[in-house]
């Protein structure tokens, strides 16, 4: 009985020594900055910085590597604990959100074949360029849905894709994804978008879409500061994003959307007075 | 004792449907009212335009000139007033740069064109006339004849293959111009033959067509040239699944059928260099099949570059109910259309018209790991797997089980008791890939 425990606690204590001494020895030095910075980001490991996810930019950060307003899930407040904690000036833009410029769903929008294969925009887009008529309109197979880490896109029943404004983080996942190139970032305080992404004539939009951009010019002519047409599709100057509002009004398709008044047909995003922002570490 | 005809491993048998037209002689299709001829005939850069709007041209003159090495030039294919160079609808499904013809009805040949006896001239001389008269493969890929002649002198090519398979359902052109010109294709091959210095040259035909590989064994009497009668099984003219069943040898992943010291050329195109050659008529016509339940009557055409499709569907007595589906080339590997439109494009093997009744879009439902689908993949490659990793985007996964070597075939997608879309997921990861390779 003694024996046992003698023999057995002696191995235990030999290992315990053993151990203890390795892990001084062979201790990898973390630079206690870094604990620190990954303690600061938001941990939802979603790879906007360009890093695989929030540890390795945690380390490029410490190792001066990576610039801190490059996390735009954090926001200023990220951006600003980041730069306390190592030491210099916060330079944070202003946050950016990414819009669909586009609202020609399957109510609005003709379609040029049906489209039977797996439900993917690229691979949508490799046959015959789509199944929209209009070659910019949102083909709503839920690319972008599917590499968004926020949730902050859904598909309408309709078949058009929409990013909530609150929820959305500035990653620009989404834009990297479209093979449409119709998702843009835009300014968060900007709230009016022309909702369209074709180029063709008036005429043209008129036989494909029922709620494109005929480039008419009115927008322009309510509000001369605030929206440009250029090559037959008008869209808002986001310095004067605050003169936009005559143009909501007066666009005849109704493709410029005020989102403070709503997101739309179909979705289920609702304004920002209802809104709360998710915990993304979860 | 049951004879073995030769093949390959995998492949399946679809119903192959081409009763409606394996017997129908080969007719001329009258001219249109209006032919647009695309300056994109072939795989590779597009020739470049050198005729103008006003001007008259004639039958067999060049249009385009080839532009770099894998290009050829485009020819007029009748006698007329070139009324227009613009942007057309082409079969791809892009709207590509074209020449309008308006055919004078003439049909006056261009003074240029001559023959010459193929027996008196260089190999070098042989591919350079090839080049000339812009012949490509004819069998739908449309790559320049004359680079496939032209192998890199460390490759030695000792077998040539001449594709008579024809394993697409519903397609008989490469049947019956087996059947009706068989002379004209043996000229063919004794040019490429020439042209190669090919020891061994033998021609593969699916064994549902006794009737072409009589044929062909007649013509080919005291040629030297083998005829063999293979299984009736699709993809059985895939070119690496052709070159298996002919020489047992194995077109490694990734490398060309040079590799293996093969090359494969289509039927039609034998028959298109051979006239070439004998009368110095450029590549200008095709034979096709017009075919499906959509269509009064299936026909095999021979039919000018640049034909709309609705002339040649009114040349087989109109549609017959209501189109739901009409693809260019056979049912398997073709492309659907948006419209008829479109003209008939050097790679035209076929223009087949379904009808909703005859389309079965069943909706997707889960695998359920029957493995029919790695049992007929002519490839041997796991496309459940593959086309799993490409729908959760992960390109890498999909390129280690090999999706760069599928050849498309359909195959897959065809046996799937579940209906889901493999060949379409795998066609999407090959693009992924090649589109980051192109990237680094």
């Amino acid at each position: 009985m003694l024996e046992a425990i003698l023999s057995l606690g002696g191995i235990g204590l030999t290992a315990a020594i053993i151990l203890g001494l390795a892990a001084k020895k062979f201790a990898v030095e973390v630079d206690p900055r870094e604990l620190a910075l990954l303690e600061a980001l938001p941990g939802a490991n979603c790879g906007a910085c360009g890093y695989p996810g929030c540890s390795g930019f945690a380390q490029a950060l410490a190792e001066g590597r990576a610039d801190p307003g490059d996390c735009t899930p954090g926001g200023k407040e990220t951006v600003e604990q980041v730069a306390r904690i190592l030491g210099v000036a916060a330079v944070s833009s202003d946050p950016q959100v990414a819009v669909v410029l586009c609202q020609g769903d399957r109510q609005h929008a003709a379609d040029k074949y049906r489209y039977l294969g797996i439900d993917d925009c690229n691979a949508a887009q490799k046959l015959i360029g789509g199944p929209k008529h209009c070659p910019g309109g949102c083909l709503g197979l839920g690319s972008c849905l599917r590499v968004c880490p926020f949730g902050a896109i859904e598909i309408t029943p309709q078949g058009l894709a929409v990013i909530s404004r609150e929820f959305c983080t500035g990653c620009t996942k989404c834009v990297a994804v479209c093979p449409r190139e119709l998702i843009r970032m835009t300014p968060a305080a900007a709230e009016v978008h022309v909702l369209c992404n074709s180029h063709d004539k008036g005429a043209v939009v008129r036989k494909y879409c029922s709620i494109g951009c005929i480039a008419c010019h009115i927008c322009h002519k309510a509000a001369p500061q605030a929206y440009i047409v250029e090559d037959f599709l008008a869209r808002v100057v986001y310095e004067h994003h605050g003169d936009a509002a005559p143009g909501v009004e007066k666009c005849p398709t109704k493709c410029i959307r005020d989102f403070a008044k709503g997101y739309p047909a179909g979705s289920s995003f609702l304004g920002p007075a209802s809104s709360s922002k998710p915990d993304i570490a979860a | 004792m049951i004879k073995q005809y030769k093949t390959f491993r995998g492949g399946l048998h679809p119903p192959d449907c081409k009763a409606g037209s394996a017997h129908k002689a080969i007719e001329d299709c009258p001219l249109p009212e209006e032919l647009s001829i695309h300056l994109s005939q072939h795989i590779g850069v597009p020739a470049e335009v050198c005729v103008a709007v006003g001007e008259r041209v004639l039958k067999g003159q060049a249009i385009g000139r080839a532009r770099g090495m894998v290009s050829v030039p485009v020819h007029a294919s009748t006698s007329g007033e070139v009324v227009a160079v613009e942007p057309r609808p082409h079969p791809s499904g892009k709207t590509l740069e074209a020449v309008v013809i308006r055919p004078d009805g003439i049909d006056e040949r261009h003074g240029a064109l001559s023959g010459a006896d193929y027996r008196s001239l260089s190999p070098e001389q042989l591919r350079e006339r090839i080049r000339g008269a812009g012949i490509v493969g004819l069998g739908g890929a449309t790559f320049p004849t004359h680079v496939k002649l032209s192998p890199p002198p460390e490759k030695s090519i000792d077998t040539l293959i001449i594709n008579g398979a024809e394993c697409e359902p519903y397609l008989t052109g490469d049947h019956r111009l087996m059947v009706e010109a068989a002379a004209g294709i043996v000229l063919g091959i004794n040019i490429f033959r020439r042209a190669l210095g090919a020891r061994r040259v033998c021609v593969g035909i699916e064994n549902n067509k006794p009737d072409a590989v009589l044929a062909m064994r007649q013509a080919c009497r005291e040629t030297g040239i083998e005829v063999v009668a293979l299984a009736t099984k699709y993809p059985q003219g895939a070119e690496k699944q052709l070159i298996y069943a002919m020489t047992g040898r194995e077109v490694p992943s990734g490398g060309l059928p040079m590799d293996v010291g093969a090359l494969v050329q289509n039927v039609g195109t034998a028959e298109a260099a051979a006239a070439a050659l004998s009368s110095g008529r450029p590549l200008i016509e095709r034979v096709l099949t017009v075919t499906g339940p959509g269509v009064a009557e299936a026909k095999n055409l021979r039919v000018r570059i640049g034909t709309p499709l609705s002339h040649l569907i009114a040349c087989c007595g109109g549609l017959k109910g209501v189109p739901a589906k009409i693809i260019v080339g056979g049912p398997m590997m073709g492309t659907a259309q948006l419209g008829l439109d479109v003209p008939a494009v050097c790679g035209t093997s076929g223009v087949l018209v379904l009808r909703e009744e005859d389309l079965a879009v069943r909706p997707e439902g889960p695998c359920i790991r029957c493995g029919r689908c790695l049992q007929v993949c002519p490839a041997r490659l796991a496309p459940t797997t593959i086309a799993a990793y490409a729908r959760l985007d992960r390109m890498s996964e999909a390129r280690a089980f090999n999706a760069m070597d599928c050849i498309e075939c359909g195959s897959c997608a065809y046996i799937c008791p579940s209906a889901i879309p493999l060949v379409q997921s795998i066609r999407h990861a090959k693009a992924s890939i090649s589109a980051k390779r192109k990237k680094h």
